[in-house]
């Protein structure tokens, strides 16, 4: 029996906060290995298309300290992610600070952000669920800004085509 | 409004649980601020003061009917907010399926079925 698995979900719990959720047909060591291992999480987090993650370095445990670093394919251009790891509960849990590095690409995001994430784990499908705490709604919205460089124009040019009563619902339950 | 502003109008107004639920409400058809006050447990004044804010940030409109004045839902910034939303989604989800490869090659290979004997056993 295949079962259909959860796909990214993104809501917003609170004002400063972005819960992201997943599900993945493997066991949750191995899921917890991918996101903790550095030479596997330079294969797969690597955000929107063009870029990638040359530098990946990680101490995973209380107190140590991760560096990781992504490079435009077009234009060279740098950015990053540091912070120091505060909860590491093997295969369950990691919770991390995480400071933004602008590199040569700009921006700002705030004092940091609080990511909590844990694994759970029935039936041999894994369930990933990603909460960032950003401090504040404007860093929040900052962050979910990223990767977007064509603009909110784009967006709402889009949107005319998807309205219609059932989206509006649709829409609802994502929020 | 710019659209940064609409943006923040909206997410403003969804960030409350009973203003959620009324347009959860209004997302099954109109509704006059008594039908809508009904199956909440707070006072008249205490919903039109959410309808004014959802009605600032454009999410519903007042209809036509003078007495009743039926509140309506208005799916634009709604879907505004869900498209902004679904870019960001976007972007784990990729990663999440390049994940999901990982996943599957690192996933340790099936034993051999009973009966198919090694040559070393």
């Amino acid at each position: 029996m295949v079962k259909t698995l959860a796909k990214a979900e993104v809501s917003l719990p609170s004002d400063r906060e972005v819960k992201v959720t997943r599900e993945f047909k493997a066991p949750r060591e191995l899921v917890y290995k991918a996101h903790t291992t550095p030479e596997l999480v330079q294969r797969w987090l690597l955000g929107p298309p063009g870029w990638t993650m040359p530098v990946c370095e990680m101490d995973v445990r209380v107190g140590g300290k991760y560096r990781w670093r992504w490079r435009s394919d077009e234009d060279g251009k740098e950015f990053g992610f540091h912070g120091t790891y505060r909860e590491v509960a093997a295969p369950e849990k990691i919770v991390h600070m995480e400071y933004y590095d602008p590199g040569d690409i700009g921006g700002e995001m705030g004092n940091g952000a609080l990511i909590t994430m844990e694994l759970t784990e029935k039936g041999g499908v894994t369930r990933l669920t990603s909460l960032m705490d950003f401090g504040s709604k404007e860093a929040r919205d900052a962050a979910l800004s990223t990767g977007m460089t064509d603009g909110m124009e784009a967006s709402y040019k889009l949107l005319d085509g998807m309205l219609s009563e059932d989206g509006t619902a649709k829409h609802l339950s994502h929020l | 409004m710019n659209d940064s502003d609409r943006l923040d109008a909206t997410f403003m107004a969804l960030a409350d649980p009973t203003r959620r639920a009324i347009l959860a409400r209004l997302a099954l058809g109109a509704a006059s601020v008594a039908e809508l006050a009904e199956p909440f447990d707070i006072s008249q004044p205490a919903i039109s003061k959410h309808l004014k804010i959802l009605e600032r940030a454009e999410l519903i409109s007042v209809g036509q009917d003078r007495q009743r004045r039926p509140r309506r839902i208005e799916a634009k910034p709604l879907a505004a907010a869900n498209a902004w939303l679904e870019r960001y989604r976007e972007i784990w989800e990729a990663n999440f399926e390049r994940l999901d490869a990982l996943l599957e090659e690192l996933r340790p290979k099936p034993a051999a079925p009973p009966g198919k004997k090694s040559v070393f056993s």
